[in-house]
């Protein structure tokens, strides 16, 4: 792994992500819901695997590396880095979830640099599987990365892949779970207690574990250069659901509503006085 | 069927690399041992987990591989039902379910592990294909199909052994069209998958009765070759369909829609299972005598 860490500059992350809270903010006010808080809860995480992990894509070639959003909802802050990567347009985003447009509150596959259609918890993981054989496969070398919930994680189908991805020693997988401890009734400590240990149970199936905490883009970009390799590796990354505006950190209906006005202004205020 | 469907799929995975086979804890017998001995990276043992052989097969796909996925009809469609839909049918990719021993064919093992109601679920799926061969040289025919297109999601339903030749000196297999076993002027009997065996000993009672008789097997369901239908319903005075199948969602309703479609004139006789589970647990005849499908029973309706 060591040789394709790129150089990853934290305080140009850091930026980006203040910018892309901005920009979800902005669309948030053309619709009256977008799954915000979860996607603030992965910002720095997806920010990283865009900009800190993926290998850029040659000339008019595309990354031989993956990623797919298994926690669908979060799809707000891979469309806006898509937008700053001109993957997708400007107009797209104005389009969200509208008649005129092709961006949902999913992902959809065949949209421009979405690899496969997410929305129903626990399906990622096995999809990341198969691309992650046929890449082993045909000897590509290719990665693939992905970012489950900490409620998909709940799904039967999800340990159905991690034990699949272990006893295939695919170790060309890097998994993150956005453990914002968040569901939508609540606290999924409250509601699974014995969810917790989270990682050590993805280590009991044989899967390399780090965890880390999800907001820092320099020590989420440290765990993965720094894994030992040979098995797929699970990045527990603790979050704060609505992670950057006061009022939505951590309280459940962020999970999908719309800041009206104020509550708009009041959030961009904040992250102006972010660093 | 399980035989022939290993050696096709062999075949075409000795020529193309691209092709896996992903099973859940069940081996297709015969050439599948070749198979996983000689490219053991492309034959996947998920083990008791066929959601995750579902969403392997839809990763695999979506890398533009042409992946299989392998088990018990009621394993591979109705427990990973949703992976079904979303992973391979939403995103139109073109991995083959494979449902073998579909229908009753597990005539011991109880309800858990009959489909019989199986057409109906899968053909309700947008973007989904389906194929039911009605003998093993069709079933090699349809699994060679299979292991080329790229028109999207496929239900490939097959029987599982002992199934006899039924379309010797039949006209060439094509997907979406009906294929005629034989051919006559006074009956034409529209069957499909394993019954067609049972389909085939009525043809023969009703022609030793002097009958002139077509046996077409309806392979593809999906889509269904409606201008085939079109053609039995009106060059025939009368025409019957058997299948093993629920009444809702199979060959029967479609027929009979058709029909009343083009205002056939045709006198049309449709034999299913019925709509309540089987708890019999006799011979693969046995179940189906007990929903009124047997030689005996259908001739004594239709002649």
């Amino acid at each position: 792994m060591a040789n394709r860490a790129n150089i990853f500059d934290v305080r140009a992350a850091r930026a980006r992500c203040r910018k892309y809270r901005r920009r979800i903010l902005d669309i948030s006010q053309n619709v009256s819901a977008l799954h915000i808080g979860g996607a603030f809860s992965c910002t720095e995480i997806v920010d990283c695997i865009y900009f800190g992990l993926m290998r850029k894509a040659n000339p008019g070639g595309t990354s031989p590396d993956t990623f797919l959003m298994s926690k669908g909802h979060g799809c707000m802050i891979q469309y806006v880095i898509l937008e700053d990567l001109g993957v997708l347009s400007r107009a797209d985003l104005e389009a969200y979830c509208t008649p005129a447009g092709r961006l949902g509150a999913h992902p959809d596959y065949g949209n421009p640099g979405i690899e496969a259609s997410t929305g129903a918890l626990g399906h990622g993981l096995s999809m990341v599987v198969g691309m992650a054989l046929a890449e082993r496969g045909r000897g590509t070398g290719g990665i693939v990365y992905s970012v489950l919930s900490d409620g998909e994680v709940q799904e039967g189908s999800t340990w159905e892949a991690v034990l699949m991805a272990s006893s295939l020693k695919l170790a060309n997988i890097v998994a993150f779970v956005d453990n914002n401890d968040f569901q939508s009734l609540g606290r999924t400590s409250v509601t699974h207690p014995s969810f917790y240990p989270l990682a050590e149970k993805f280590r009991a199936f044989g899967w390399e574990t780090v965890e880390v905490d999800g907001h820092d883009n320099g020590a989420i970009h440290e765990a993965v250069i720094s894994r030992e390799g040979g098995r797929p590796l699970m990045v527990c990354a603790k979050t704060t659901k609505g992670k950057g505006v006061s009022y939505m950190e951590n309280v459940p209906i962020w999970h999908y509503r719309s800041p009206n006005k104020e509550e708009y202004a009041q959030a961009i205020a904040e992250l102006e006085c972010q660093s | 069927m399980r035989n022939t469907f290993s050696e096709a799929l062999y075949e075409a995975a000795k020529r193309n690399p691209d092709i896996y086979i992903v099973v859940s804890d069940i081996s297709p017998a015969g050439s599948m041992a070749k198979f996983s001995a000689e490219y053991p990276d492309r034959f996947i043992n998920v083990g008791v987990a066929e959601q995750s052989m579902i969403g392997i097969c839809a990763g695999l796909a979506l890398k533009g591989c042409q992946p299989f996925a392998y088990t018990i009809a009621t394993f591979s469609l109705y427990r990973p039902f949703e992976m079904v839909r979303d992973d391979l049918c939403y995103q139109n990719l073109p991995v083959t379910v494979v449902g073998m021993g579909a229908g009753v064919i597990y005539s011991t093992l109880g309800g858990t592990h009959h489909t019989q109601e199986d057409i109906a679920v899968a053909g309700a799926i947008p973007n989904m294909q389906i194929i039911a061969p009605c003998d093993p040289a069709e079933c090699t025919s349809a699994t060679r199909w299979c292991a080329t297109q790229r028109n999207g999601p496929v239900y490939l339903r097959i029987g599982k052994a002992g199934e006899p030749v039924l379309t010797k000196g039949a006209e060439p297999w094509t997907f979406g069209k009906v294929r005629y076993l034989r051919r006559g002027a006074d009956v034409c009997i529209l069957t499909y998958g394993c019954i067609a065996k049972m389909a085939a000993e009525v043809a023969d009672r009703l022609q030793e009765k002097g009958k002139s008789v077509s046996l077409v097997s309806v392979h593809t369901l999906k889509p269904l070759d409606r201008q085939g239908i079109i053609d039995a319903l009106r060059h025939h005075p009368q025409v019957i369909v058997i299948e093993e199948h629920a009444p809702q969602g199979g060959l029967a309703p479609q027929t009979k829609q058709i029909a009343w479609d083009i205002k056939a004139e045709c006198r049309l006789d449709t034999f299913t299972l019925e709509d309540e589970f089987i708890h019999n647990y006799g011979g693969w005849e046995s179940l189906l005598g007990a929903h009124g499908l047997s030689t005996e029973q259908i001739l004594a309706k239709v002649a």
